[in-house]
């Protein structure tokens, strides 16, 4: 009976169930970043590490976790779930495990609170510990990056095990018997890795998040200013199979992503969210993942790859509705907010932009800029209109070029179809390189990924002005002038000097050794 | 009291015998450990935090966690070592067992010396295969894995179940409970001890004429 429990023990007792809850979050969580973990010992207490085990905490995971409880604690029928997913580069997503803190009835009423029961929870996350790395979900986040993520969800209420498809083995770390119940922490994990096999969602299964395609969902997206790479976002059913007491968090945080990743791996930083369907803007049925990919091959130019594309609304640090798809099913990811300040992101911190001209394409692309590494400068922000598209003097010019290189080589047959080609045409029929390239280059020469309004100088102008270099003076010497003879009989004076000059030179050498 | 006594069995490779104990070992040691205790007065205790790493295994698809203590670490290590050595000069098919065996120290009076009580012993039995190809090789990294996830999964079920645990000592008897000797964390008194079985089966008595000459020496 609960009146047995002192008011003290009863207050320690709940304190310690929360804090270990949120633990537990931290523990898989972490356990599934991909990275190897390691913490210090500290033989003098600092009282801030609960269960007396140095287990950092991750503010945004702390942050969902206790979102999810909303000051609830696990207690009978109240569960707290950790579900960990896999979502490849494709888009497929796949539930892989989940991990169940539950409370039973059974109550161990001549049990020490604040002693047993606290060592007692001590060894269970030790215990979690160990376990977390031998699921078959920890070699898979170990390996996860280019072609996948490891994604988690915290709920609260009750445990959906449907999810890992038939044939799913439990493993039950351990339990811990209180005054107020058992708690028992355990783990259910997929053994059936196909894939599409559970994405279809069941008559009476309710979606936990909305998938790639076919979202009936209306969701709203925040995203957060804190690390890049992080999306939050909390979804409200449109249809509810089943009334669930709370809304349903979902964070989505692609595991490498977060701040203390030292290893950036452009495909690994982000995640979007999935569709967004606004009233307003295409239905969410056209925005799947392979419908963008037409849209975004639509927007290829003569082959022009086109790199991370980041479609979004708003201004960067806005929390604001996304209106436009989720480029899941691009192999590289942008970081859903700009302020990546300090970050090592060069490779993809350039976005790309794409000629969104398809006419059945409502979409309105806003593409976030992102400057280089290490630049500590707020990004620009660009709209369609605005776009200055890489080789965009091709479309027009195009003619132009043809035009031109009729004029010059009268038989040639097809006419050029690149500046590139152009220029070495130019090459062949006139002597110096750097004057013809005016007439058959474009004049603006726009290399991909390269504008930048911040510099005054693009890296196309740099590299037409550096193509062709002065010659250095000690090269330019004119060699007729000198003679072999010449320069042989400067060589005993010049021999004469380094015998001289000996101790020095071996001095000189001393000091490299 | 009665002791408990778990038995780990293992099949591996030569060259994988060092991390799968230092794994077993070590995934028994997280349990049994808690931080340094500071006594303050009027008998009451606070307790160090313990940090926890990851150690992948080069030579098995396997990643166990282990305790942020180096000097618990080279210990362990070298009584591996010890056991490695032995079981390779007893010649190529190898079996021995490794035990770790927690006790309790319990004074006696004079002229008696102190009696070790063992409240819980693992024993993990090697058996060293060897194969032939690079192929069997490579399998056995990833069956080798998985047998030590279950042991694993083993150990921790064992631990769960809360069994006898020595109570908490006073300051002046933690000696007797606890290994003191580390700096950053306390294992219970532990002690790890090895037997080689040669090929007929019949047990090598050198380590237990090992075992009584450290019980009598203490």
């Amino acid at each position: 009976m609960e009146a047995d429990l002192s008011l003290q023990d009863r207050k320690d007792l709940d304190k310690f169930i929360k804090f270990f809850a949120l633990k537990t979050v931290q523990v898989i969580v972490q356990a599934r970043l991909g990275e190897k973990i390691c913490t210090r010992s500290s033989s003098s207490p600092t009282g801030s590490d609960w269960f007396n085990l140095a287990i950092k905490d991750i503010p945004e995971v702390t942050h969902e976790a206790k979102k999810a409880l909303s000051g609830q604690l696990p207690g009978i029928g109240r569960s707290m779930c950790v579900e960990i997913s896999l979502k490849t580069s494709e888009g497929d997503s796949m539930e892989l495990e989940t991990w169940c803190l539950e409370v039973n009835e059974k109550c161990d009423r001549d049990i020490k609170v604040s002693y047993t029961v606290y060592n007692r929870l001590s060894l269970l996350l030790k215990s979690l510990l160990a376990i977390t790395r031998v699921t078959p979900a920890y070699k898979l986040s170990r390996k996860q990056g280019h072609d996948y993520v490891i994604l988690y969800r915290i709920y609260f209420g009750e445990v959906q095990l449907a999810v890992l498809g038939e044939g799913f083995q439990t493993v039950r770390v351990g339990v811990v018997g209180t005054p107020i119940g058992t708690i028992t922490l355990s783990c259910a994990y997929r053994t059936n890795l196909a894939f599409m096999s559970t994405r279809t969602p069941a008559g009476d299964e309710v979606l936990e998040y909305p998938g790639v395609e076919d979202s009936q969902e209306v969701c709203t997206t925040s995203f957060s200013t804190s690390p890049p790479s992080q999306c939050v976002f909390s979804v409200t059913k449109t249809q509810l199979q089943n009334p669930k007491p709370a809304v349903m968090d979902t964070l989505k945080v692609p595991m490498m992503g977060l701040a203390f990743s030292h290893q950036l791996c452009s495909s690994r930083l982000s995640y979007q969210p999935p569709t967004l369907g606004s009233a307003d803007l295409l239905c969410p049925a056209v925005l799947n993942a392979t419908h963008l990919h037409q849209i975004v091959n639509q927007g290829k130019d003569g082959g022009v790859p086109l790199g991370p594309v980041q479609l979004l609304h708003g201004t960067p640090a806005d929390h604001g509705k996304i209106s436009t798809c989720n480029t899941a099913d691009t192999t590289q990811h942008v970081p859903a907010t700009p302020s990546s300040s300090g970050e090592e992101t060069e490779a993809m911190t350039r976005s790309n932009e794409t000629k969104s001209s398809s006419p059945t394409n409502a979409l309105e692309a806003t593409f976030i800029r992102k400057v280089g590494a290490l630049v500590n400068k707020p990004t620009t922000q660009v709209t369609t209109a605005s776009l200055d598209l890489p080789f965009a003097a091709f479309a027009p010019k195009n003619f132009d070029l043809e035009e031109n290189d009729i004029m010059l080589h009268p038989n040639d047959s097809p006419p050029p179809e690149s500046p590139l080609q152009g220029s070495l045409h130019s090459d062949g029929s006139s002597g110096s390189s750097g004057q013809t390239q005016d007439d058959f280059v474009m004049v603006d020469f726009k290399p991909a990924f390269s504008k930048d309004d911040l510099l005054p100088m693009d890296l196309g102008t740099f590299y037409r002005e550096f193509q062709n270099p002065p010659q250095l003076s000690s090269l330019s010497v004119d060699v007729s002038a000198q003679s072999m003879a010449e320069d042989l009989d400067s060589l005993p004076e010049k021999l004469a000097l380094y015998e001289k000059n000996i101790d020095e030179f071996d001095a000189f050498v001393d000091t490299l050794q | 009291m009665n002791c408990r006594s778990q038995v780990l069995e293992v099949s591996v490779e030569g060259r994988q015998v060092d991390e799968a104990m230092l794994a077993l070992l070590h995934t028994i040691l997280l349990h049994r450990s808690t931080g340094k205790f500071h006594y303050k007065k009027e008998g009451t205790y606070s307790i160090g935090t313990v940090g926890i790493q990851d150690i992948d295994c080069d030579f098995i698809d396997f990643t166990f966690v282990r305790l942020s203590s180096d000097e618990l670490d080279r210990a362990i290590r070298k009584a591996v070592g010890e056991f490695k050595d032995a079981l390779r000069s007893s010649g190529n098919d190898g079996a021995g067992q490794i035990s770790l065996e927690f006790y309790q120290k319990k004074k006696s009076r004079w002229p008696f010396s102190d009696e070790c009580i063992p409240w819980e012993v693992w024993s993990i039995k090697v058996n060293v295969v060897n194969l032939a190809n690079e192929q069997e090789r490579q399998i056995c990294r990833e069956k080798v894995g998985e047998k030590l996830g279950e042991k694993v999964i083993n150990i921790v079920e064992v631990i769960n179940r809360h069994e006898y645990l020595p109570k908490m000592p006073t300051q002046s008897e933690v000696d007797n409970v606890f290994d003191t000797s580390l700096k950053d964390v306390q294992p219970y008194l532990y002690k790890i001890s090895f037997q080689i079985t040669d090929s007929l089966g019949t047990s090598v008595s050198t380590t237990m004429r090992r075992l009584i000459k450290d019980t009598l020496a203490l």
